[in-house]
């Protein structure tokens, strides 16, 4: 890697102050920005290390929502009896991202700001409509993922922890890509009321909605209302691994079995 | 006295020695030697494919912080540096000999691969000599690639090497082919299929490092290197590139990570930092990263065949006929040209009768990673055609695909057998491996497994290959006579030190296959030597007398003969000075284990008694005897060996993803006799993990331009613990009859019988889907566009 500053802030005033340079970058668990610095695909002039920032930790229940801090490692999500009784599908959902390496190391803040298509928080955020609460705004997941590595995060605004509304049912499944395991095609669903979200990851350069799947699942909450749903294969990704048709398909099984793992 | 506990001889599991050190860490590689004054270099590679090179500047580099020097292949040219050597010579069907192109340690002129060494920057850390080699200002000009090898031998195509026509290196065939069609001529039924051999890139554990150093004083070179077979590189390197003589280089090749063949070769790097060391006068060291490792590790395997079978109305086989590309890459790699020849075509009869066979062979330049040999090396690509081959036969003459096989296997009274293609087997027995493997799988019971699979959902399939591989590498006048340009005989050395423990210097070369125990076990069963007091010394030309190193299952074979040619040395030796301690007659003395007697006495010695008195001569036969008990033996062995067995897969693919998921692996090989039994299940078990990742999940890709597109574990995908299955390892000996341990080998059978095995019972899943042709790997979507595509023309 290229040579940068290193600062670690105690606080959040004093991240963002860090993080005014413009060629600063913000590190937390590091699980996708080190090997990119490794590669020497990136080059900071500085890394601002958010980990001594101790009101980013944490998970906690707050009236009808969990709220996990920004710092918060995917394994503390995955064994987190709040998250386990209130969203057990987004317990279930840390405890499937990469291996134990990543998850002992990466974090939901980290995952979230950078909105890899391939990440599985995303799917999360989306498809349970959580809020992003940042160092100076909340913002709706509706409007947070705005494309390939792309968010409504501003120049030197950080994300401080995420609120997802408990819901009455949730389910995930995913397909993993064969060599990277990263997310082939993902869906994660959720209903609340007769409110209705599916989220599609993986298989798009940004995690979507799919309004189509949720429009049947409002009609009929089951499996098979979603079997006959085409996904189309417009614009969705296409490698050596896999064509769009193929994503586009998996979808359609992957909703099947995130609505069968909600129940 | 030496007493030695009957289970650590041949036969027992012993725990590998070598693991202490490896599970705690504390194995020496070749990256964990440094240097005082150790420079580090870094080397700037194409980007390019295919591309001519302008200019080179290297002033802004040279300038840089920490930089010592930068050098380019017009440094190298001025110091008369020779091109990396060539093993092996094929001559083509009209007598010429194969196109061998030059093939510089640095680009001269042009770059022919996405990874060709263009100049190396070496500096005091191995960043700066990064920044260096990022500050070197390279001018190419793209020139068109040549990368699928089908397009690459057509009129018109890019020339990778300006002076090879046709990009062909060589036109190469075995067989006579009026014989062949005679026979197909005879034929009730010819069965053909094409089939391609996914070409894999290595990645072995420990990515390749070398460390360069040169003493004034005495005017002696170091390499320190990750190879599987430092004498050679010490031939080929001294002799043919750096012209420095065998006395003033020594080539180290201490613990290494693995090879699976990636480092028999050699490379380029070696060269660099044994001649940058010497220009210097300070130490250079090099290792690769994970990518580079992937652009510059030789690839293995890449055939596109067409293969016919011709079969009598019974279903005996009348003759095979066989047509394959092979890629060579863009240079040829230490032994390429021998892989997709002597050790391919010549194994096309594998386990049957065949009695003609016919076989061409193109070799094809292309602008890629040179590809050579890779665990199996042509005995996998071989195999896989004649396997697949021979179920989509039974498929297609209605006859039982293990009938099929057994109506053609060479019966057990017919050893030893002649093949069509040059090849004299020695011993074998498939009916039994094929018995045994069916009992152990449950072949029988397969169809109530596949319905119960079927009310889950899943499509279940089973497959066998009933293999056959040559190894043990090989006859020196053999392998000569067909090209080689080296001998593939064995060395080793034991040392009865004088207080009774043994050291053992072999030629041989570690790289994860357990040498220091198995050989070890051999001085215990044969000398009797505990094996805690036996040391196995390997991979130090200034050590090892002489050695050709580990390939082609050979160490055992040939290095273990040479070692057991050493003992019966000493145990001659040890005889005459017993029978002057006992004041016996020579004849008189025997050996066992341990301990010399006077036949019908009760009068011993023990091995240490002979020692002592041999390094200790006061009561000893001077007049007729030298001290001292050591002895070395070339061992050069009649033939090569041939394990064979049958495999069988068993698998489960989910119709709805494609997924192909291993639910049963069960193989039955016959390697010989067995020394350790632990180490050969590991051995067996490794080889059919890397069979499986061909089958199912391993594949090189590159672009049209010539671009890496699987050039890291994101995109290549190397088998993990969950993509395996249960794998269940027998054996089933008969012995070698031509060395004197009755071995054959291990370390490849895994990789060479299992691929077949894999996708015989990949087709077998899909068997309602009418599947006759499937190329490797059988990835999610390849399985889901065949089950989607039969679908579709099912509703249609």
């Amino acid at each position: 890697m290229y040579d940068f500053a290193y600062h670690k802030p105690g606080s959040v005033a004093d991240a963002v102050k860090l993080l005014a340079d413009p060629d600063a970058k913000a590190i937390s668990g590091g699980h996708t920005l080190l090997p990119a610095l490794k590669h020497r695909l990136n080059k900071p002039s500085a890394l601002v290390d958010l980990s001594g920032i101790a009101e980013l930790r944490g998970i906690k229940r707050v009236g009808n929502a969990i709220v996990i801090g920004a710092l918060t490692r995917h394994v503390e999500v995955a064994t987190s009896a709040e998250v386990a009784a209130a969203i057990p599908a987004l317990a279930y959902m840390a405890s499937h991202i990469g291996d134990v390496q990543v998850r002992n190391r990466g974090t939901i803040g980290g995952s979230v700001s950078n909105n890899d298509p391939a990440a599985d928080y995303p799917a999360a955020v989306l498809g349970l409509g959580a809020t992003v609460h940042t160092s100076s705004r909340k913002i709706a997941a509706d409007d947070f993922f705005q494309g390939m590595f792309t968010t409504a995060l501003e120049p030197g605004e950080i994300l401080t922890a995420i609120e997802f509304p408990i819901v009455d049912k949730a389910g995930y499944a995913k397909m993993k890509n064969p060599a990277s395991r990263y997310v082939m095609a993902g869906v994660f669903v959720s209903k609340a009321g007769g409110a209705v979200r599916v989220a599609v990851n993986g298989a798009g350069p940004c995690v979507f909605r799919q309004a189509a799947m949720e429009a049947a699942l409002a009609a009929n909450w089951s499996p098979d209302a979603v079997a006959n749903i085409r996904q189309s294969p417009d614009n969705l990704n296409a490698d050596i691994h896999g064509s769009a048709e193929y994503r586009a398909h998996l979808v359609g099984v992957m909703a099947r079995r995130a609505v069968a793992a909600a129940g | 006295m030496n007493v030695v506990a009957p289970f650590e001889g041949i036969g027992a599991s012993l725990r590998r020695k070598e693991d202490f050190r490896f599970l705690r860490g504390r194995g020496a590689y070749t990256d964990d030697f440094n240097r005082q004054g150790q420079l580090h270099a870094w080397i700037l590679r194409s980007p390019h494919a295919h591309a001519r090179l302008t200019s080179v500047d290297t002033a802004a580099a040279a300038a840089m912080p920490g930089v010592v020097a930068v050098f380019t292949g017009a440094d190298m040219a001025k110091d008369n540096i020779g091109g990396l050597p060539c093993g092996w010579q094929i001559h083509n069907k009209d007598g010429s000999p194969m196109a061998e192109p030059p093939h510089p340690v640095l680009a001269q002129g042009k770059v022919r691969h996405v990874g060709d060494p263009v100049a190396v920057a070496i500096a005091a850390t191995r960043e700066q000599a990064r920044d260096a080699a990022e500050a070197i200002a390279v001018t190419y000009d793209v020139l068109p690639a040549a990368v699928n090898m089908l397009e690459a031998v057509k009129p018109g195509a890019p020339a990778v090497h300006d002076d090879v026509a046709g990009n062909l290196c060589y036109d190469w065939h075995i067989g006579d082919k009026a014989v062949l069609d005679a026979a197909f001529a005879q034929a009730a039924k010819i069965v053909s299929l094409d089939m391609v051999n996914n070409r894999l890139i290595p990645n072995a554990m420990e990515p390749r490092a070398a460390l360069g150093e040169f003493d004034p004083n005495s005017g002696e070179y170091t390499l320190h290197t990750t190879s599987q077979n430092p004498h050679v590189i010490r031939l080929l390197m001294g002799a043919n590139v750096l012209h420095i003589p065998e006395s003033k280089l020594r080539v180290v090749a201490p613990d290494v990570g693995g090879g699976f063949g990636s480092k028999i070769y050699h490379y380029a790097e070696e060269a660099i930092v044994t001649w940058s060391a010497g220009k210097l006068g300070r130490p250079v060291k090099w290792t690769a990263d994970r990518s580079e490792s992937f652009m510059s590790d030789a690839h293995g395997r890449d055939h596109i065949s067409n293969a016919q079978l011709a079969l009598d109305a019974n279903g005996k086989i009348l003759g095979l006929k066989v047509h394959t590309h092979a890629n060579m890459g863009a240079y040829l790699s230490t032994f390429a040209p021998c892989v997709p020849t002597y050790l391919y075509a010549t194994l096309l009869a594998g386990t049957y009768t065949t009695p003609v066979i016919y076989c061409e062979v193109k070799a094809v330049f292309t602008n890629t990673v040179p590809v050579d040999a890779y665990r199996g090396a042509g005995r996998p690509e071989a195999t896989f055609l004649l396997e697949r081959l021979m179920d989509v036969a039974a498929a297609e003459t209605g006859i039982d695909r293990v009938e099929l096989r057994r109506r053609n296997f060479i019966p057990n009274d017919a050893f030893p057998y002649q093949t069509p293609v040059a090849l004299q087997y020695d011993s074998g027995n498939y009916t039994a491996t094929l018995d045994q493997a069916l009992a152990a799988a449950d072949w029988a019971g397969f169809e109530s497994r596949r319905a119960e699979a079927a009310r889950r959902g899943k499509l279940r399939g089973i497959g066998c290959s009933t293999y056959l591989e040559a190894c043990g590498i090989a006859p020196s006048a053999v392998v000569g006579s067909l090209g080689a340009r080296a001998g593939l005989y064995e060395v080793g050395t034991i040392r009865v030190h004088p207080t009774g423990s043994v050291t053992v210097l072999t030629g041989a070369h570690s790289h994860g296959q357990g040498h220091e125990t198995t050989f070890a076990q051999l001085v215990a069963d044969k000398l009797g030597v505990p094996t805690a007091q036996v040391d196995i010394v390997h991979g130090d030309t200034a050590k090892v007398p002489f050695g050709m190193g580990t390939y082609g299952s050979r160490s055992l074979a040939v290095g273990g003969s040479a070692m057991m040619k050493a003992m019966d040395k000493i145990i001659a030796k040890g005889k005459r000075i017993a029978a002057h301690l006992m004041e016996a007659d020579v004849d008189d003395i025997e050996f066992d284990r341990g301990t010399f007697r006077v036949a019908g006495t009760d009068k011993t010695k023990a091995l240490v008694d002979i020692s002592v008195a041999a390094y200790v001569p006061h009561n000893y036969p001077i007049e007729e005897l030298e001290p001292g008990l050591e002895e070395t033996a070339f061992y050069d062995p009649k033939n090569f060996t041939y394990p064979g067995g049958c495999h069988i897969a068993e698998v489960e693919i989910c119709p709805d993803t494609g997924k192909v998921s291993m639910v049963n692996f069960t193989a039955v090989d016959d390697v010989g006799r067995v020394i350790n039994p632990m180490i050969v299940e590991g051995q067996v078990q490794g080889g059919i993990a890397q069979g499986i990742g061909q089958a199912l999940l391993e594949t090189c890709v590159y672009d049209a331009d010539g671009q890496l597109l699987s050039g890291s574990m994101m995109d290549y995908t190397m088998p993990r613990a969950d993509d395996l299955a249960p794998v269940s390892v027998a054996t089933h000996t008969t012995l070698c009859t031509h060395n004197p341990l009755g071995v054959k080998g291990c370390g490849e059978v895994g990789a060479i019988g299992s691929p077949p095995a894999v996708i015989n019972a990949v087709v077998d899943a899909l068997r309602d889907y009418g599947v006759r042709s499937l190329d490797m790997p059988a990835t999610p979507a390849k399985m889901w566009q065949i089950i989607n595509g039969g679908r579709r023309a099912a509703a249609e």
